[in-house]
């Protein structure tokens, strides 16, 4: 009984921000208010209108994609170098590739900012994309090391002694069977860099902002329900993301052990 | 009629740090015969097979098939079919893109691989299954597709690694059967790894027999059985009973508590000479049945089902394990006539005896 009130608890605890953003989206005035006194789309309306929200959504989309299709193949590798070879120093490798989990975006922000100015790279939307290659990777080699680690060796082995060379044995049983693995990293390298902000803050100008930076601007500026209109269009793209992901591949399957069978 | 030699290592060594895997190791398989690698884990026996498919590279030695050098060439040329303890079959395809796996990477023509697939698979029983997923298959079944997936690309010699291993009892020795059936009808040179004695024994035309790395005994399974060349082959083929004494003429050997053993070891012994004698628990016979009657006291029972072990005690305090078939009434504290006939010992090849 207990157990299950807290969980309900938790439960509603983890929503509350959500759902109040979702509700003041729909409020036909102009003050970011809770509960709110009717509802109107006209918040919406100027979301999808906004000409820096839609010139920060091209950016986001160009960003995000180049970042993840950078990603993606470097943390693969990396992560069949990591579990595959004995690398010396395989502690220190596996450290150095994580470590932008743990240091604070301000502080990698600033290293990013510094970098760009003395490269001259502060205009560049490149600089965002290696920032953000950087800060995705950490998902992509845990994501992909997992499967790494669940596949038998023997597979390969096998495929070798019946003639494959090595790179046809990673096109035809790795690669393959990694996949829902890649499909999973993919997907959480997709959502950390869509939300992405407080690095990208340091590095963005008004030509190069992203999404989460453009909000953060209008917000300091504006404080009607155009905000919570965006946040919600959103939220709503990230779970339309994640079910579609889980139609095509059992999701916990692929996050717990990857069983491909 | 002269037999050609398919599969040659000369001098292999492997170390793997401080462990010596493979400690200078000669061998060479004959052209159609099924070869047994057996000894107990960690002899050597899979890394010896891992050389010869080249998935580990020598440190010292040379690896020939047909007389060319081969250590240099990569697993994928070596043109060997290989089977593997836990099957490794393709989880995402068919059985039959399993089986024409290695037949797309020769660039077999679709008309000829479906062909050479579908004989495959019949040659195994399973002409059914080739729009199967793998793990649709029992355990028996997935046996069988790795056979057929490893002898489709005409493999020059068929390497085994444990392939029966992780069956149950029933289905291993039907499949111990079949295995040999196919590997008869195919003809194929076969390198067969196995940790089972009696897998060994069935199978082979030879048997090697390994430990810590090096070739203990090369033999036909007859030979092996009936005259070990080492204590250690005896003890691993059959579970022998050692007895230590001393012979006391050419043909009698005294162990402790002055028992007397009439013995037929080939070779006159030396009177005086310290000997260790070995003898099988199937040749130790209950009652009075001729050769070499002593009393001993039974120590303990053991019922197997289709026989039972009975543990012995000499008058002089040595022990003796004899097998005996069918159901025995017997009681621990009971005295009993043992009789052992002469030609059922061995002398134990290892001089002097490890222990005394």
């Amino acid at each position: 009984m207990i157990a299950r009130a807290v969980v309900v608890l938790l439960l509603a605890f983890m929503t509350l921000p959500t759902v109040v953003v979702v509700v003041a989206s729909f409020n036909p005035t102009a003050i970011l208010a809770f509960p709110p006194d009717g509802v109107s789309l006209r918040w919406y309306v100027n979301a999808l209108t906004y000409p820096q929200f839609r010139r920060a959504a091209v950016n986001s989309a160009i960003v995000t994609g180049a970042s993840v299709l950078i990603a993606l193949p470097l943390g693969t590798l990396a992560a069949l170098a990591l579990v595959r070879h004995r690398l010396p120093l395989v502690a220190f490798w596996s450290a150095a590739l994580l470590s932008p989990l743990v240091i604070p975006g301000v502080a990698a922000g600033l290293g990013f900012l510094i970098l760009a100015a003395a490269l001259g790279l502060l205009q560049s939307r490149w600089v965002l994309i290696v920032a953000h290659v950087v800060l995705v990777l950490p998902f992509v080699i845990r994501s992909v090391t997992v499967s790494v680690a669940n596949l038998d060796p023997m597979l390969e082995r096998a495929a070798t002694s019946l003639g494959a060379s090595p790179w046809r044995v990673f096109r035809r049983v790795t690669l393959p069977l990694l996949r829902p693995g890649l499909f999973a990293a993919g997907l959480f390298a997709m959502i950390v860099s869509v939300n992405e902000f407080a690095v990208s803050l340091f590095i963005t100008t008004r030509v190069t902002e992203i999404l989460p930076v453009a909000m953060f601007t209008y917000v300091v500026n504006y404080t009607d329900p155009t905000m919570a209109a965006l946040s919600t269009l959103f939220i709503a793209a990230t779970v339309a993301a994640v079910a579609i992901a889980d139609r095509f591949l059992d999701l916990a399957r692929v996050f717990s052990i990857g069983d491909h069978r | 009629m002269t037999t050609h030699t398919v599969v040659a290592l000369e001098g292999v060594a492997k170390s793997y740090g401080a462990v010596r895997a493979l400690d200078a190791v000669d061998l060479a398989v004959d052209e159609g015969e099924l070869l047994s690698l057996l000894g107990p884990s960690g002899c050597g026996k899979t890394t010896t097979l891992n050389v010869v498919a080249g998935f580990v590279h020598p440190d010292a030695g040379r690896v020939l098939i047909d007389g060319t050098d081969v250590t240099g060439e990569p697993a994928y040329r070596r043109g060997l079919g290989v089977v593997f303890q836990s099957y490794a079959l393709f989880p995402h395809m068919t059985v039959a893109e399993n089986v024409a796996f290695g037949l797309r990477e020769r660039s077999v023509g679709r008309r000829e691989a479906a062909e050479r697939v579908a004989k495959a698979l019949a040659l195994v029983r399973l002409s059914g299954a080739g729009d199967q997923r793998p793990h649709q298959l029992s355990g028996g079944m997935q046996q069988r597709v790795a056979l057929a997936r490893a002898l489709v690309i005409r493999p020059r010699v068929l390497l085994l690694d444990e392939p029966l291993a992780a069956l149950d009892k029933k289905l291993r020795e039907e499949m111990r059967a079949e295995l040999l059936d196919i590997q008869r009808t195919v003809g194929v040179t076969t390198i067969f790894v196995t940790h089972d004695q009696h897998e060994a024994l069935a199978l082979s035309d030879r048997i090697a027999v390994m430990n810590q790395g090096r070739l203990e005994q090369l033999g036909t399974p007859r030979e092996i059985y009936e005259r070990p060349a080492s204590r250690f082959v005896a003890d691993f083929i059959g579970a022998s009973t050692a007895l230590e004494g001393r012979a006391v003429d050419p043909q009698t050997v005294e162990v402790a508590g002055g028992v007397r053993f009439t013995v037929d070891v080939g070779e006159p012994l030396e009177p005086g000479q310290a000997v260790v004698l070995l003898v099988r628990p199937e040749d130790v016979a209950l009652g009075v049945r001729g050769g070499n009657v002593v009393s001993a006291s039974v120590t303990g029972l053991m019922y197997l089902g289709d026989h039972s072990e009975v543990r012995l005690e000499l008058p002089g305090g040595q022990r003796l394990l004899a097998t005996v078939r069918g159901t025995v009434t017997l009681a621990p504290g009971e005295v009993v006539s043992v009789s052992i006939a002469p030609e059922a010992f061995l002398v134990d090849p290892d001089i002097p005896p490890e222990q005394a």
